[in-house]
């Protein structure tokens, strides 16, 4: 490979310019990035607070009332309306006013104290179902510990003591900003690496550039180092909101993270690059990115747990670079893991944007004649 | 407006893109292939959770509660650990979500009629899964010691029964959102670089030099997108009753309405863009960061809205998605009609007429 230090340090000198000239440009490479964390960041909640509730209670007794004060004193419940009659529970959920029903007999109160027990109705909104099956379990935990407390008698034969390591408080948003992160940078490496290159074949100054002494791989490396400068910062950037704003414990050590953001940032240009040589116009730089980004996404672990995908999709996921980057952001942050416990990850992500920096390499040059 | 050369225009649009075979081909096939493809490998279904068991008691009680775990199916014994001191590297390698601990005394106290104690201990950093197993895991031990206990009966019984989506399915939950999420993605995608796209190319020099007005280029654009979004949802939604055995509860007329509604507000907002920024390259990123993320994020498909702080609550009003996932879910799941979806039809409605109103003004014929 014929490279030149000189007239690859021109064409980046030239290509920062070009990025930095336009402030709207500025604007979405460094500002936006930073919005987005702030926003996403408070909406990768899936803790339940005040999950809204509709109670029914035919009982109306003591008892009742101390059940129910039961569901609202943990905080996950939230009661919305006390409507006398069945149907208006019906309705209530029908309309999306409350996720959960209680129903509470007639004549709770009294058979609480019968030795067969009583029974009571839960009913929950099966449409946003990760949340229904939080509530379910937290609904069945809090009768449970109310039963054991309204039966006087004998101390229960076994307790659980239960601890949460490296998340006691078991927040969501503590594991979900790093994933943010990693969408955020993927996304900026691919949108100016692919759309940029095809943007300069469309108008045509792509032509111009072949024209010069510049050689392909020159030209590559000219295109790409600005916008690893680019996505590198932006990573800094936004990590550093997640850790003041959001307080999310980075207990693992930078200098290692940054590797991992490097290789990740190499392989989100390589993508790019190979986005750019399959496409004519912008718009299907556009579609390929979109094709290439939801299914990253979704098959990263990011929201779905990769234990609950089929086996095949298993599989597929260790080809994703983005799988690989939030499992070592994910236990830096939070487990303080470093290089010694997640090479088998680190190994991979090097494989993944090595692979795909040979194909663009290979490729890269042929799409510049096309 | 003229009817004639807006038809004309929707055709020279139409012709276009016919012609880009390419993109063509994508906006059909990509929402198929992404509800197939995601249909298969999304699930927030929580079974198999990795456990280790640690037990020093190895009694026959120890074991019938261990085994109560594996017979429900949500906990597969993944490890047994030998000593107190594996616990932590196990979990600091992510080897085990749960880490069940049997002291030695278990079955000596609870034959004794005290209380014995057991340890469980949850890798937190999955919060939501974490959870989802803390509440299994102690329902199963609670089912466990009342089995031991004095009373075989519980005082009081949970009957749990889940409405809309029995068997708490999340594909039912996940095909309908994706249908929305997918359908606001493609929108923006498809109009964003319609008018970038001309003034990028010189072409818009063409369009201005005819007869044509503002809001017949809007329309004209918008015909032949909304065309085919609307069949991708019909692609997509048939392939997800199909395929996956998604239940439709609801109309069928009223979704192609809502559909038609949120289309055009969708649209109209790639349109705003493309004519606001003029350059390709913005007008993706202006896209993405006002569909992609908003639509996957803030439209309730996957986290609550309930649970987000008030700010983002109101944001989310704002992003059309949300209540477009609200139209799939309640006809698909709920199978509702107007008399519940109205609020988020009106609220469509005035998006659209917005979206398209901010096109129409963004959108100068002149050239600068």
């Amino acid at each position: 490979m014929a490279v030149n230090v000189r007239r690859i340090a021109e064409m980046v000198r030239k290509e920062a310019r070009q990025l930095l000239r336009d402030p709207r440009t500025r604007v979405a490479m460094f500002v936006a990035p930073m919005v987005q964390l702030v926003v996403f960041g408070y909406a990768v909640n899936t803790d339940i607070p005040n999950t809204s509730m509709v109670v029914v209670d035919h009982d109306r007794s003591a008892a009742s009332r101390r059940l129910i004060d039961a569901f609202e004193r943990t905080g996950y419940f939230a009661v919305v309306a006390r409507p006398p009659r069945s149907a208006d529970l019906v309705t209530a959920l029908d309309d999306g006013t409350a996720i959960v029903g209680l129903e509470i007999p007639d004549g709770f109160a009294r058979d609480l104290g019968r030795a067969d027990g009583t029974a009571i109705q839960v009913v929950v909104d099966g449409t946003h179902s990760n949340t229904a099956t939080v509530a379910v379990g937290y609904a069945q935990r809090i009768v449970q510990a109310f039963g054991a407390a309204e039966r006087a008698g004998p101390p229960p034969p076994v307790r659980a003591e239960t601890r949460a390591w490296f998340n006691p408080a078991l927040q969501s948003q503590t594991y979900n900003v790093p994933g943010v992160i990693g969408v955020l940078v993927l996304l900026m490496c691919l949108l100016l690496t692919a759309l940029g290159v095809v943007r300069e074949r469309e108008l045509g100054t792509l032509d111009q550039l072949m024209v010069s002494p510049l050689t392909p791989p020159e030209l590559m490396l000219g295109k790409t180092i600005p916008v690893a400068a680019v996505a590198v910062i932006d990573a800094v950037l936004i990590s550093v909101i997640a850790v003041t704003w959001f307080d999310i414990p980075l207990r693992g050590s930078p200098p290692e993270l940054l590797v991992a953001v490097l290789l990740f940032i190499a392989a989100g240009i390589a993508v790019g690059l190979l986005i750019s040589t399959i496409s004519r116009t912008q718009q299907e730089a556009f579609m390929a990115m979109f094709l290439f980004l939801l299914p990253a996404i979704i098959l990263s672990g990011f929201f779905f747990p990769i234990s609950s995908m089929p086996r095949g999709f298993q599989w597929l996921t260790l080809v994703n670079p983005v799988r690989h980057f939030l499992e070592i952001v994910r236990a830096s942050f939070l487990r303080g893991a470093g290089i010694a416990t997640l090479w088998p990850q680190y190994v991979a992500l090097a494989l993944l944007a090595g692979t795909a920096l040979a194909a663009a390499v290979i490729r890269f040059p042929k799409a510049l004649r096309a | 407006m003229n009817l004639r050369r807006t038809m004309a225009l929707a055709r020279k649009e139409a012709l276009q893109l016919r012609r880009d075979s390419r993109s063509l081909a994508l906006a059909f096939l990509l929402p198929v292939f992404l509800i197939v493809f995601f249909g298969y490998a999304i699930s927030f279904d929580v079974r198999n959770l990795e456990l280790a068991v640690l037990d020093q008691d190895r009694s026959s009680a120890s074991r019938a509660l261990v085994s109560a775990f594996e017979s429900s199916g949500y906990f597969t014994i993944v490890e047994r650990l030998e000593r107190y001191g594996d616990v932590e590297p196990l979990l600091e390698r992510g080897g085990a979500r749960l880490v069940l601990a049997v002291p030695p005394d278990f079955s000596a106290r609870l034959g004794g009629g005290r209380t014995a104690s057991l340890q469980m201990l949850l890798d937190g950093g999955d919060a939501n899964t974490a959870t989802i197993a803390q509440n299994y895991a102690e329902v199963i031990v609670n089912r466990f010691a009342l089995s031991r206990g004095p009373t075989r009966a519980a005082a009081v019984d949970v009957r749990t029964r889940v409405w809309f989506n029995e068997t708490l399915e999340s594909r039912n939950m996940i095909v309908p959102g994706l249908v929305a999420v997918i359908m606001s993605i493609i929108a923006a995608m498809l109009t964003a670089l319609t008018i970038a796209r001309e003034w990028e190319r010189g072409t818009m020099e063409q369009l201005v030099a005819t007869p044509v007005r503002r809001s017949e280029v809007i329309v004209g654009k918008l015909i032949p997108y909304a065309a085919i979004g609307a069949l991708d949802v019909a692609i997509a939604a048939v392939a997800g009753i199909v395929l996956f055995d998604v239940p439709f509860r609801g109309s069928v007329a009223l979704l192609a309405a809502l559909t038609l509604l949120f289309l055009f507000g969708a649209l109209g907002l790639g349109v705003f863009i493309s004519a606001a920024v003029k350059s390709q390259v913005l007008a993706t990123q202006a896209a993405i960061m006002a569909t992609y993320l908003p639509a996957l994020l803030l439209s309730g498909f996957i986290f609550s809205i309930s649970a987000m702080p008030l700010v983002l609550r109101v944001l989310t009003h704002v992003v059309p998605a949300r209540y477009y996932v609200t139209v799939t879910k309640g006809i698909f799941l709920k199978g509702v009609g107007m008399s519940v979806l109205w609020p988020d039809a009106l609220a469509m409605l005035l998006f659209a007429s917005v979206g398209l109103g901010l096109a129409y003004r963004a959108f100068h014929k002149e050239i600068a």
